[in-house]
């Protein structure tokens, strides 16, 4: 398997030289890293060229690294069912940067990338429906950044007076607990002074 | 002035004659309503009977399982894999587990390999007998959902005495499986096995040859092989287009390579292809169930049902004599194991399609990024593309024939 992407990935390499930035093959699977302007130029690539024939788009999915400079990582997932391979490719874009959409090469694009700008809040130019589309009508925020907390802002309820749903501020009787039980200690790397010798025991 | 009316281009009215005067209407479909299938909302615009666009509103079932997932161990995410396609629950934990395995590396043994498949079987059945009854309910049958269910209901009896939930069971762990299944449960399932077709006869011999079922169904949503790359379709969607893509034999995982069953598809890409597409599989399942019955007796079939590891917990029995056991016991129901840093993405074939879960690790605890990858919301998301220029009546057979469940379409 690692064989075929790395032959994969050379074909590609061979073809499209300014399109990879980079690409590592780990666990069978492979993953492209590309600018994101390049993004709709290697999709379209991927999809057309024989040797690829990617013409199924599995997922889009954003990751948000806060602190970061390039504060998101756009993530595609291909799949041909022409050749039976898989490819993710991977794009890191600046909080307020435009990502072009992938909508005129796969059509299938449209929900996923309404879901990356309603969860994140990343833009995709070239959609022409760029609306929420999990979240309530009327939402605000972006729920899967890492600064959005889980509770959330605002719940509702049924107000017997007025007759309609309110929204109101978020109010616990209890704080939202998380337990942090992860161990301080374990998988530490340094070695302690005058150790050097037990080690590997 | 209505939505839709027409309008003269040169500004007067009077010179439109009573038929230019039709105009369109946008009607609400949904959220509650019996053959929507759950919480969706469909705004259609129609002109006349016929479906000029369709909106679905999705996300009146948005729980946030991704963003819950992640201030929750690996372990602790499990049970929230049940509750997406709440159809066939064993098959979501699945592939969770499956992508732990993946990316810790955990080599699981093979007795708790055969339990998958058989309970991966089971989840296929479940779901497949739920779509055809109900679908078939949608298109004006009433009697096929009451034998159905009754087949249902066995099976989930069957999850009950595995796991002891009927539905959200919450069984799969990474490594294996939570317990061993006792011979009577396995002789049990054995004599449902050899039942089932007959039941599966009987709603054979109610719907295929049924002249409305087959008014309602053939030449309906007909889908191409072009459409299911565009759409990105995969399951039953697509081999009833004719593409025998299955990922238990294009990309096996856990045993499958070792079984005997064959790929049904379709030839027109009609509901009523998809239909008989799905009766064929339920066949191939029970056939699937059998072997794996088989081997789950064969002298190589028995052993543990987990790997012992830091992964799992130890035995009941070390827990009570040795200290170090009690302790890891305590550790990895506090604490969870942790998962090496990278990234990984696991699928199967779930009886929508392909299912998948992309894993984003930091090398602690809990996960830092979880994508689940429902068939159903590529299928929904076609929607639109499929209704278009069919009657109102087809869209309830087509969300029929799409096999959507909210649990997995918004998360």
């Amino acid at each position: 398997m690692t064989q075929q992407l790395a032959e994969l990935i050379d074909h590609v390499k061979l073809r499209q030289p300014d399109l990879v930035a980079d690409w590592t093959i780990a666990r069978d699977e492979l993953t492209v890293e590309a600018q994101p302007t390049d993004i709709p130029a290697l999709v379209d690539f991927l999809k057309t060229d024989e040797q690829c024939r990617f013409a199924s788009l599995v997922d889009i999915t954003a990751i948000d690294y806060p602190g970061d400079e390039k504060r998101f990582c756009v993530v595609y997932h291909f799949l041909s069912m022409y050749r039976n391979q898989r490819i993710r490719l991977k794009a890191y874009v600046r909080e307020e940067e435009i990502v072009p959409s992938i909508i005129d090469i796969h059509p299938s694009a449209n929900w996923f990338e309404r879901e990356v700008f309603d969860m994140f809040g990343i833009l995709f130019s070239g959609h022409p429906d760029l609306r929420r589309i999990l979240t309530d009508y009327g939402f605000r925020g972006y729920p899967m950044r890492k600064d959005f907390p889980t509770t959330g802002y605002t719940e509702v309820r049924y107000d017997e007076v007025q007759k309609r749903v309110v929204y109101e501020p978020v109010n616990l009787t209890q704080e939202y607990r998380i337990f942090d039980f992860l161990s301080p200690w374990e998988g530490a790397e340094y070695m302690l002074p005058g150790d050097e010798k037990g080690g590997k025991a | 002035m209505m939505d839709g009316d027409l309008t003269s281009p040169r500004g007067y009215e009077d010179a439109l004659t009573g038929e230019q005067k039709i105009r369109n209407f946008n009607i609400n479909f949904g959220p509650q309503h019996p053959a929507a299938h759950g919480v969706l909302r469909l705004v259609l615009e129609l002109d006349g009977e016929i479906v000029e666009r369709c909106d679905p509103h999705i996300g009146l079932l948005h729980r946030g399982t991704e963003k819950l997932m992640e201030s929750r161990t690996y372990l602790q995410n499990l049970p929230y894999l049940d509750r997406l396609d709440y159809v066939a629950p064993f098959n979501q934990e699945h592939v969770w587990c499956m992508a732990i395995e993946k990316l810790t590396g955990t080599p699981v043994p093979r007795r708790a390999q055969l339990i998958r498949v058989l309970y991966a079987e089971i989840g296929r059945i479940l779901s497949h007998l739920l779509n055809v009854t109900t679908q078939a309910m949608d298109v004006g049958a009433l009697t096929p959902p009451l034998w159905g269910f009754e087949e249902r209901e066995k099976l989930m009896t069957y999850c009950e005495r595995a796991s002891g939930g009927r539905m959200h069971m919450a069984y799969c762990r990474p490594g294996g499986v939570h317990q061993d299944i006792t011979t009577d449960l396995i002789d049990d399932i054995e004599a449902w096995c050899q039942h089932f077709p007959t039941v599966l006869d009987d709603i054979d011999g109610l719907l295929t040859e049924n002249r409305i079922f087959k008014q309602r169904n053939v030449d309906i949503a007909i889908v191409s092989e072009q459409e299911v790359m565009d759409w990105g379709f995969s399951g039953v969607m697509a081999r009833g287009s004719g593409l025998a893509w299955d990922l238990r034999r294009a990309q096996p995982y856990e045993c499958y390579d070792e079984f005997e069953f064959l790929i049904p598809t379709g030839r027109n890409g009609d509901c009523f292809d998809r239909y008989l597409v799905r009766m064929e599989e339920m066949r191939q399942s029970v056939r699937i169930m059998q072997q794996a019955i088989e081997k789950l007796r064969a002298p190589e079939g028995q052993g543990d049902v987990l790997a012992r590891g830091k992964m799992t917990p130890p035995s009941r029995g070390d827990m009570k004599t040795s200290m170090e056991s009690l302790i890891h016991h305590f550790k990895l129901y506090t604490e969870g194991f942790r998962v090496p840093e990278g990234e990984v993405y696991a699928a199967a074939e779930n009886p929508k399609g392909e299912f998948g879960v992309y894993m984003v690790s930091d090398g602690t605890n809990k996960p830092y990024r979880i994508k689940l990858r429902g068939p159903g919301y590529l299928h929904l998301q076609a929607m639109d593309h499929i209704t278009r220029g069919h009657q109102l009546a087809d869209v309830a057979a087509i969300i029929g024939t799409l096999d959507v469940v909210f649990g997995e379409i918004d998360r």
